[in-house]
């Protein structure tokens, strides 16, 4: 019973939550480029004015595969905040991410073949870390499920410092933010047209940027794990990494996804596999 | 209620122009008027745009492509013709393979008088565009009501 009501109060909140920081992005960007920026509810009105439009279909599955993708990352939120076990959440939004690359593959844009291309590049890149911190979390607290790592009497934090850093690196790529947004180009509209995104328009579109915004609150969620003994720490800290990104996300141009892979995996190594070594021999 | 006066997504292309009206529309953009406070994004794409911004005559080259831009873009949509070129051929009008404005091609929404237009006119002739698209909702809407009864 807790189960379900802790879900439909992610379903209900999180992309209220996601649209409003993904307002206050655009702001903060704004900001940092002597600009004024929009209100603060403008993703909102993007998505409600994308239900209104059209939906111009190339292919009829593209929308499935939408569908998929928007269920899977609301799935894998949902996991999260119920406490369930966190390789799961890994698989299945890596199978969200999945479904995201089919839905650009399916459309037969020559531009979106490359967003997807890359896409699956990002996915690559960022896998590593990413089960590193589920293996790291593990060995702090001897359980994957979440409802203990976040009962843990310490914060993972301590014993996971490297982890931490490898995975705020993956993170960028995760957010699609600016170094690593090579799939689908956030600010500069005009890079590859907009990658995976190029033919999908109206509610299709719209439920992307939804999924993004569940997506977003996950992946906050999981920063929120290294920090679980003080709700109060561990909520500013993840909206500090937020501000982060969109600081990174305006400071840093796109990079090749040569340099993505290679970087990626080489802070994945330093930091989380080195951090993991140091805690299994220590510990 | 419609949502396309707080988000309207152009695409902006670039007829046979001399770029003076381009690099006014790129001003827009900048800092001094950021149109992106009234939610407005140049995006590029034309799945994702609502308004077709066009600078510059329509030539026997270009013909295709514009038709092509227009007719891919998801309905309701409107076309503003910025400066005098998009709106007559302008000096241009004469050259052997001009054909005129953009009204020689697609049906245009509102025209921005200029040479080349300033940032305030296509501001203004941006928010006088999105009346007609708040227009075309409407009716688009009533038609399918006609229908489904």
């Amino acid at each position: 019973m807790k189960i379900i009501l802790i879900s439909i109060a992610f379903i209900i909140f999180a992309p209220i939550l996601g649209g409003l920081l993904s307002g206050l992005d655009r702001i903060i960007s704004a900001r940092m480029q002597k600009r004024v920026g929009p209100s603060i509810f403008q993703p909102f009105y993007d998505v409600f004015k994308l239900f209104q439009k059209e939906n111009v279909v190339v292919n009829s599955s593209q929308n499935f595969y939408m569908i998929c993708f928007l269920i899977f990352t609301v799935f894998t939120g949902a996991m999260l905040f119920t406490g369930e076990d966190i390789l799961l959440t890994v698989f299945s939004s890596t199978l969200a991410g999945i479904f995201f690359v089919l839905g650009g593959y399916s459309t037969y844009s020559p531009y979106s073949f490359i967003g997807s291309e890359r896409e699956l590049i990002s996915m690559m890149s960022d896998e590593p870390m990413v089960i590193l911190m589920a293996i790291g979390m593990y060995m702090v607290t001897h359980s994957f499920f979440i409802h203990d790592i976040v009962a843990f009497d310490k914060p993972a934090i301590i014993y996971l410092p490297g982890v931490f850093i490898g995975y705020l690196f993956v993170l960028t790529i995760k957010m699609k933010k600016s170094p690593f947004d090579l799939s689908m180009s956030h600010h500069a509209h005009q890079e590859v047209v907009s990658g995976i995104k190029t033919e999908f328009s109206g509610k299709s579109l719209a439920m992307i940027e939804i999924a993004h915004w569940y997506e977003n609150i996950f992946l906050l969620g999981t920063v929120y794990l290294f920090f679980a003994v003080s709700p109060i720490i561990g909520i500013l800290v993840s909206l500090l990494v937020y501000f982060i990104e969109t600081f990174i996300d305006n400071t840093n141009a796109r990079v090749k996804w040569q340099w993505l892979l290679k970087s990626s995996w080489i802070v994945a190594l330093v930091f989380g596999a080195t951090n993991i070594l140091i805690l299994y021999f220590v510990k | 209620m419609s949502y396309f006066k707080k988000s309207p997504w152009l695409i902006h292309y670039d007829g046979s122009s001399c770029n003076g009206c381009d690099i006014e529309v790129l001003a827009c953009l900048t800092p001094l008027y950021d149109i992106e406070r009234f939610g407005i994004i140049n995006t590029g794409n034309p799945k994702h745009a609502d308004i077709f911004l066009i600078t510059g005559s329509v030539n026997e080259q270009n013909k295709e492509v514009i038709q092509n831009i227009y007719s891919q873009m998801p309905d309701p949509k409107v076309v503003i013709a910025v400066g005098i070129c998009a709106a007559s051929g302008g000096v241009f009008a004469d050259c052997y393979n001009v054909m005129g404005g953009v009204d020689k091609l697609i049906p245009v929404d509102v025209y921005v008088p200029g040479c080349a237009a300033r940032p305030e006119a296509i501001i203004d002739g941006v928010v006088k565009g999105l009346d007609v698209l708040e227009q075309k909702y409407s009716q688009k809407n009533n038609t399918d009501k006609k229908e489904n009864a």
